[in-house]
């Protein structure tokens, strides 16, 4: 009887694994099923001519380019912010003092924020500075999401780095500075990871630049214009009654999916790179 | 370096009191009760009931986590305590990939396959008549969701445990599943209480994929097949009319107050927990 409740369980619990791995697959079997058919060269190098939203030609490069350049401009940002904070709560402060604690606390609920919050946030500070809808106020909200991310993944790797090392950089006399560029250089592999991780958060998350990024039919040349993007695009060419568009939105999909399994994969092999050599 | 570290602690009071700011307006115009517990939702008649949209955000999330929960609970023990590096190398992929696809896709799918399967063949079983864009298709969409969440929280929760204690139950003549149901579930209870929480945030904050299955109707959902209009879908649905009016601007803002205030609560709560259990078994 024991061994029969063992066997039970353990009976539901293959079952349960191979039900969300099949989840995984049904998922990606549909988007690219649904998407593949039209999916054209047109779709990813031509921007949306006049009639695109009535099934005429055009593509969807508008929405490609500007979530590139969001993307790029965000990480800029982020990055800009989160690697010294992360360097500073490791090496500067104790690893593990109160300060570095309360840090990591926060960044865990700010990661736990929902985008719409970082959305409506970012739209109430554009409104506040009197910034339109633009690539500039995407940049914005969009960094708020991927801080957290970043902070939290830099922190990780940074805790890995031996204690050996940096004493060892203070006994050779350098300085803050040194020895925080060589940090850098010791966990740049990581660092890479975190941009990964946060290019691919922010690139698919529709929420945050619903009202503060904007969407437009042409490619943005300067920050103040505004952006289309990936997930919008998607988003409302689904919300045609007209089948072409409908269709199109789902090789917009496909297309957004094809670019997060390429950087979860590329996340994975940089991953398995660092391992292999610091182990 | 100070200074940047210091303005990213004050983020979360930044946030926190803008919406506040923003939503002072329609907290002098009604009271708190009126705007909680009546769902008239007439915002050019000045009507501001919140009711139906917060009754659609839990049941959404309940029905999520109701869905989620019990195969993410066997699959992360399984994990931690039956499979092997094979298994593992191939399953953590999976769940990570999971997390990452873009709610967008998620949506996607779900208009694509749960919301016909829910209206030609769910529900004709129980009712006259469904779009199939309902509670249940944004519960089903969002404990897809939210299974990765749990998986990696409740992995990391059992693996907490350390070996030592699962051998000292084993050396007491306890069988494997013994140890697992006795000891190391048991244990596990708080880090189990906190994962799951942590998606109940998660899963009342999603916005897109939601919206795109939920049917945003203002009424009262009576059954899991009528549509339903979470908080979220809520303020994405509204950002462009509401310019129009003030007060409309404000009650959006407080819906983003409520969501914020609510998501922030448990997230300090369950992190606070999972915190613990690491520092206690790690050092």
């Amino acid at each position: 009887m024991r061994k029969f409740e063992e066997r039970f369980f353990k009976a539901l619990m293959v079952i349960s694994i191979i039900t969300i791995i099949s989840v995984l697959f049904y998922i990606l079997f549909i988007i690219v099923q649904k998407g593949f058919p039209s999916l054209s060269w047109e779709m990813v190098s031509k921007v949306p001519s006049g009639g695109y939203y009535l099934g005429k030609e055009g593509g969807i490069l508008n929405a490609i380019v500007g979530s590139l350049l969001l993307m790029v401009g965000s990480v800029i940002i982020s990055l800009a912010i989160s690697l010294p904070v992360a360097l500073y709560i490791n090496f500067i402060i104790h690893k593990s003092s109160k300060l570095s604690n309360l840090l990591r606390f926060t960044f865990d609920i700010l990661f736990g924020i929902p985008s719409i919050v970082y959305g409506a946030f970012g739209f109430m500070l554009m409104i506040y500075f009197g910034i339109q809808a633009s690539l500039l106020g995407g940049i914005i909200a969009v960094s708020f999401l991927i801080i957290p991310i970043l902070v939290r993944s830099i922190d990780e790797v940074a805790g890995f780095v031996p204690k050996e090392l940096i004493e060892a950089l203070q006994s050779l006399g350098a300085t803050r500075f040194e020895i925080l560029k060589v940090v850098v250089k010791q966990i740049a592999p990581g660092i890479t990871t975190a941009i990964i991780l946060a290019f691919g958060r922010g690139i698919g998350d529709a929420s945050t630049v619903l009202f503060t990024a904007g969407f437009t039919d042409s490619i943005p040349t300067s920050l103040s214009q505004p952006a289309a993007t990936l997930p919008l695009a998607i988003f409302f060419q689904l919300g045609s009654p007209i089948a072409e568009v409908q269709n199109r939105a789902y090789s917009a999909a496909l297309i957004l999916t094809v670019i997060i399994l390429a950087l979860s994969l590329s996340a994975r092999f940089i991953n398995s790179k660092i391992s292999k050599s610091n182990l | 370096m100070l200074i940047l570290t210091l303005f990213c602690l004050l983020i979360l009071v930044i946030i926190g009191s803008g919406l506040l700011v923003k939503s002072i307006p329609i907290l002098q115009e009604k009271s708190l009760w009126e705007l909680l517990a009546t769902s008239n939702w007439r915002p050019f008649k000045g009507d501001f009931g919140f009711l139906a949209f917060i009754l659609s955000t839990l049941y959404v999330t309940f029905l999520a986590i109701i869905i989620a929960l019990p195969p993410s609970f066997l699959a992360s023990i399984y994990f931690s305590e039956y499979a092997n590096e094979r298994i593992k190398r191939f399953f953590s992929p999976v769940v990570d990939l999971m997390a990452g696809i873009p709610p967008v896709i998620y949506g996607v799918w779900g208009m694509l396959t749960v919301v016909p399967l829910i209206s030609e063949r769910i529900a004709p079983k129980f009712v006259d008549f469904s779009t199939g864009y309902s509670v249940l298709a944004g519960g089903i969409v969002l404990s897809i969701m939210i299974i990765p969440i749990i998986i990696s929280i409740l992995t990391e929760v059992f693996n907490a445990i350390p070996k030592s204690t699962r051998e000292a139950s084993m050396s007491l003549g306890a069988t494997k599943w013994e140890t697992i149901k006795k000891v190391v579930v048991r244990k596990s209870l708080p880090g189990i209480i906190a994962g799951v929480v942590l998606a109940i945030s998660r899963a009342f904050g999603e916005t897109i994929a939601v919206l795109m299955v939920c049917g945003n109707y203002t009424d009262l959902p009576k059954t899991i097949f009528d549509a339903c209009y979470p908080l979220p879908a809520l303020i994405a649905n509204n950002y462009g009319e509401m310019m129009s009016l003030p007060s409309y601007e404000s009650a959006l803002m407080f819906s983003a107050l409520i969501l914020f205030v609510i998501i922030v609560m448990f997230n300090a709560a369950s992190r606070l927990v999972l915190n613990k259990i690491n520092s206690r078994y790690q050092l």
